[in-house]
């Protein structure tokens, strides 16, 4: 019980500003808040994959391996959920008897990335005021 | 005291969301100038230069003399070393790309470096008596930074320059007065086509 209460008395000290950028923070973070942080984007490897695609009209799975130094199977795995979201579409065709993988982001996947392009922005300019 | 310090770990949980979110950014950034191709290489622009190298090489023929010769491809290549930035910038310019920063920056230092050598090896072969090797060592050295900085950019880049590189060999190994006939296929015809295919398929 004492913790709470000590909780509380150093709460009760915090500035209005302070109060606000906590309560923003918290907010851009919290589950329940529906403008929530998008999880599936903020993965490393799959915000590479949407910020690579976000400057490109089309990528192939060589090029995003090599511009994100990751292995064939990591890759996949990130670009499938990507994928299965309707983030990101992917079109396999066959080079000759080369299967090639072609991934473009979708509208659904440009706006998610957006979205998170100003959340992120939010959160420093609530902390920068 | 515990209390104390339960408060100050969630005290600066805040900051620490900061510098996440700044560390985000950059990663995007850096995500984002790494896959950029830059894509502002001058189509039309390249047209024009073949057109003044094909001038050039009509006066250069005419030329008995080879310091005037020299005047006479000193001067396109300042010709066209101003056309291509004038319009390379315009490009860039109208499609919000950098041209000293990110796939630009890279693409720029990339294809420079062997055209800036180029000036001193020309000085020492016109010194030692090595004139007629300039054209093949000119289109060769373009070709190496047309490839590397090619490398940034859109893939019929690279292609030009692997026929400027083939031009340049064989410049090389081709009779001195074959000279021209190769400036005016390289400078001049390479970057008619070429540009043409530019203009065509990436606008401008």
């Amino acid at each position: 019980m004492a913790k709470p209460n000590a909780l509380r008395k150093q709460d009760s000290k915090e500035t209005p500003a302070e109060s606000n950028k906590l309560r923003v923070v918290h907010n851009l973070m919290s589950k329940s808040d529906p403008t929530k942080l998008d999880r599936l984007i903020h993965e490393r490897i799959r915000l590479g994959i949407i910020s690579a695609l976000a400057v490109n009209e089309s990528l192939s799975f060589k090029d995003l391996k090599k511009i994100l130094n990751t292995s064939d199977g990591n890759l996949s795995v990130h670009a499938r959920k990507l994928e299965e979201a309707d983030y990101i579409l992917c079109k396999k065709t066959f080079d000759g008897r080369v299967p090639k993988t072609e991934f473009r982001l979708s509208a659904k996947g440009k706006r998610a990335f957006e979205r998170y392009l100003e959340h992120m922005e939010t959160l420093i300019q609530a902390m920068r005021n | 005291m515990v209390a104390n310090r339960n408060y100050s770990a969630q005290r600066t949980e805040p900051p620490a969301l900061h510098t996440s979110a700044m560390n985000n950014i950059r990663f995007i950034r850096d995500m984002m100038e790494r896959s950029a191709s830059f894509t502002a290489v001058p189509g039309w622009g390249m047209t024009v230069m073949g057109s003044t190298a094909l001038v050039a090489a009509s006066i250069a023929f005419f030329c008995t003399a080879i310091e005037t010769w020299l005047v006479v491809w000193m001067i396109e290549a300042v010709f066209a070393v101003s056309i291509g930035f004038v319009t390379m910038k315009r490009k860039a310019n109208a499609a919000d790309a950098a041209i000293f920063t990110g796939a630009g920056g890279k693409f720029m230092l990339n294809l420079c470096i062997p055209i800036l050598a180029a000036i001193p090896l020309t000085v020492v072969l016109y010194q030692n008596g090595l004139a007629a090797s300039l054209p093949g060592l000119w289109m060769l050295l373009y070709g190496v930074g047309v490839v590397t900085g090619g490398v940034f950019s859109v893939r019929v880049i690279q292609m030009m320059g692997y026929c400027f590189i083939g031009l340049g060999v064989a410049a090389l190994f081709a009779p001195a007065s074959w000279g021209n006939v190769f400036l005016a296929v390289g400078f001049g015809g390479t970057h008619i086509l070429f540009g043409c295919v530019i203009a065509w398929r990436y606008g401008g």
